[in-house]
């Protein structure tokens, strides 16, 4: 945007800012790139290029029963957890709009606590309360605290989308004889979709990707990805995890390729309407 | 709104004195039911974050023998191994919050600078590590440096060293692992404030002669410290309690924060030592943020929600 408002410096003057910015983006990226390549490598030691190419990585990672059980945890408590998570913070989001509660000060603190308390506090704490309720090592408790995870994000996700909406809009509906529940399902929610949505992909894959609460709190039949792999890095370096890591990248990238369009959208929605 | 909902609910009345208390009665009746809407995630973490941290403070007041007493948090002063953990700690946060800031500010003074289009291109490149899982960046930093590493095959492969050098399970290794996952939450928040300061105070500042240089530094860098605060400030305190890259790229050498805190649960099932600890954290964590807000005053509110 500055650029159409030319500062009076030349590009030329500002090579040092080019080349040290595109410096720090290459050490942001490589790493991602190196994996991806090397998840591709025919042998077990790490060459960089890979003398040799094969699938092997990832036939180990599919073939194998551990991962791929893993695999099915993560996608189930993923799943559950955006299936929970996002109708919680689409109802909260809702209220705290509103805004005619007292204390919302007290409430927003409260429902982005897992955003500020130390997450390895909220691992132990989470493993504590379930030995004494016998959540450990179980989906639902998996869910749960993935859940509590999610909540801020998909809070913030739709309250974006909820401060560029007229509420009145709400209004004349009831007005016109809608009862509130109607009144948002038919006329609030489908102009929110994008915003739920988004906040639903939130959920999925801070799920997915937890590492330090499920660290604490599955195990057994219930190991998440991330869990096992956690202690596969510890033991030694398997490429394996190479292929694996490759997979969540990619996951990576369509959600979020999926929550970017989904605001686009969402934009040009909001500026057709104000048109 | 109330007024206006409840008006249409009780439509015809005229006589405002009549009117207050089924008014007052709707508005209640609506708060309600907002409170219904926010209870069930509200209970959530009240139920899985308050509660156990609660209970987790009040474990910590009592020694092994379940008496009363300070002996959980007294440990900290007492044994070396403690300082050291707390040492540790505070000098890996303040070199990678530091490395942090010495790496973001230019690459997210350069994402201001952009045109638009090329900006949000180059945005990917802060966006996309940060929304990839915590654990395969540290399992892509592993492969990098350790002994056998990319880094060390190629120097020997080239000749430039005979040994392979020591950058994976050591402090090195822990310090570049985290600062690739802390410096996207220094970049987003401070890349999103520069983008805020009205680009006429810089034209303005040229216009009264002052150089590039001088501009910069006198108009640039005061506007943009306030993002680079609450960038350093989330870095800081993330780096305190952060646990995955010590814990793989650490070696067993560098032990912290976190960690003993681990240790002390699962190792030892000290809940009241991994208690103290926890509470001790939490403490430093929320008087820094405290701190800060008091700094910064409203300006701080949401620093959270770039993530």
């Amino acid at each position: 945007m500055n650029a159409e408002n030319n500062l009076p410096i030349s590009h030329w003057q500002r090579l040092w800012l080019y080349l040290l910015g595109g410096l720090v983006m290459l050490f942001l990226i490589a790493p991602s790139v190196i994996i991806v390549i090397m998840s591709f490598s025919g042998s077990t030691l790490l060459q960089f290029p890979p003398q040799q190419w094969s699938l092997r990585w990832y036939q180990s990672y599919f073939g194998s029963v551990e991962w791929r059980d893993a695999t099915i945890v993560s996608v189930k408590a993923a799943t559950m957890t955006a299936i929970v998570a996002t109708p919680l913070g689409t109802a909260a989001a809702y209220a705290i709009n509103a805004g005619t509660l007292r204390l919302t000060g007290a409430i927003n603190a409260l429902l982005t606590a897992s955003l500020i308390i130390p997450v390895i506090l909220i691992g132990i704490g989470t493993f504590f309360l379930y030995a004494r309720i016998g959540l450990n090592n179980t989906l639902t408790g998996l869910v749960i605290a993935h859940t509590v995870q999610a909540l801020p994000l998909v809070v913030l996700t739709v309250l974006s989308g909820l401060r560029s909406y007229d509420m009145n809009q709400e209004m004349v509906a009831r007005s016109l004889g809608a009862g509130r529940f109607a009144a948002f399902f038919q006329v609030t929610m489908p102009q929110l979709r994008f915003s739920i949505v988004s906040g639903a992909l939130f959920a999925f894959i801070t799920s997915f990707d937890e590492v330090v609460v499920s660290f604490f709190i599955s195990g057994g039949e219930t190991t998440t990805l991330t869990r096992r792999m956690f202690n596969a890095l510890r033991d030694q370096i398997d490429p394996t995890i190479a292929a694996i890591s490759t997979c969540l990248i990619v996951l990576s990238i369509i959600l979020l390729s999926a929550a970017q369009l989904l605001g686009r959208r969402r934009r040009t929605q909001d500026s057709e309407q104000h048109a | 709104m109330s007024a206006v909902s409840a008006g249409h609910e009780h439509a015809g009345r005229i006589d405002g004195t009549l009117n207050a208390a089924a008014l007052r009665a709707d508005t209640r009746r609506q708060a309600l039911g907002f409170l219904a809407l926010l209870s069930p995630g509200l209970f959530l973490v009240f139920a899985v974050i308050i509660v156990p941290v609660g209970w987790l403070f009040w474990l910590s007041l009592f020694d092994e023998t379940g008496t009363l007493s300070a002996a959980n948090y007294a440990r900290f002063f007492e044994q070396a191994s403690y300082i050291k953990t707390f040492m540790t700690t505070f000098k890996v946060a303040f070199v990678v919050t530091t490395a942090c800031v010495l790496l973001g500010y230019p690459l997210a003074y350069l994402l201001s600078q952009l045109p638009r289009r090329a900006a949000s291109i180059c945005l990917v490149f802060v966006i996309l590590p940060f929304w990839t899982s915590v654990l395969v960046r540290t399992y892509a930093w592993l492969v990098i440096l350790q002994r056998k590493g990319l880094v060390n095959s190629w120097l020997i492969d080239h000749g430039l060293i005979s040994q392979p050098l020591q950058l994976a399970n050591n402090f090195t290794g822990v310090v570049i692992g985290m600062i690739h996952i802390m410096l996207p939450f220094l970049v987003l928040p401070l890349y999103a404030s520069m983008k805020s300061i009205d680009i006429d105070c810089l034209r303005a500042g040229m216009n009264l002669g002052a150089s590039p240089a001088a501009t910069f530094r006198q108009v640039f860098l005061p506007l943009s410290l306030p993002g680079l605060a609450s960038g350093v400030v989330i870095v800081f305190v993330l780096c305190l309690g952060f646990f995955v890259t010590p814990a793989l790229m650490g070696g067993g050498k560098v032990i912290m924060w976190a960690m003993r805190m681990e240790q002390a649960a699962s190792l030892y099932s000290n809940w009241g030592a991994g208690a103290a600890l926890g509470v001790v954290l939490l403490a430093v964590t929320l008087s820094l943020l405290g701190l800060f807000r008091w700094l910064l005053g409203a300006r701080a509110a949401g620093v959270w929600s770039s993530r």
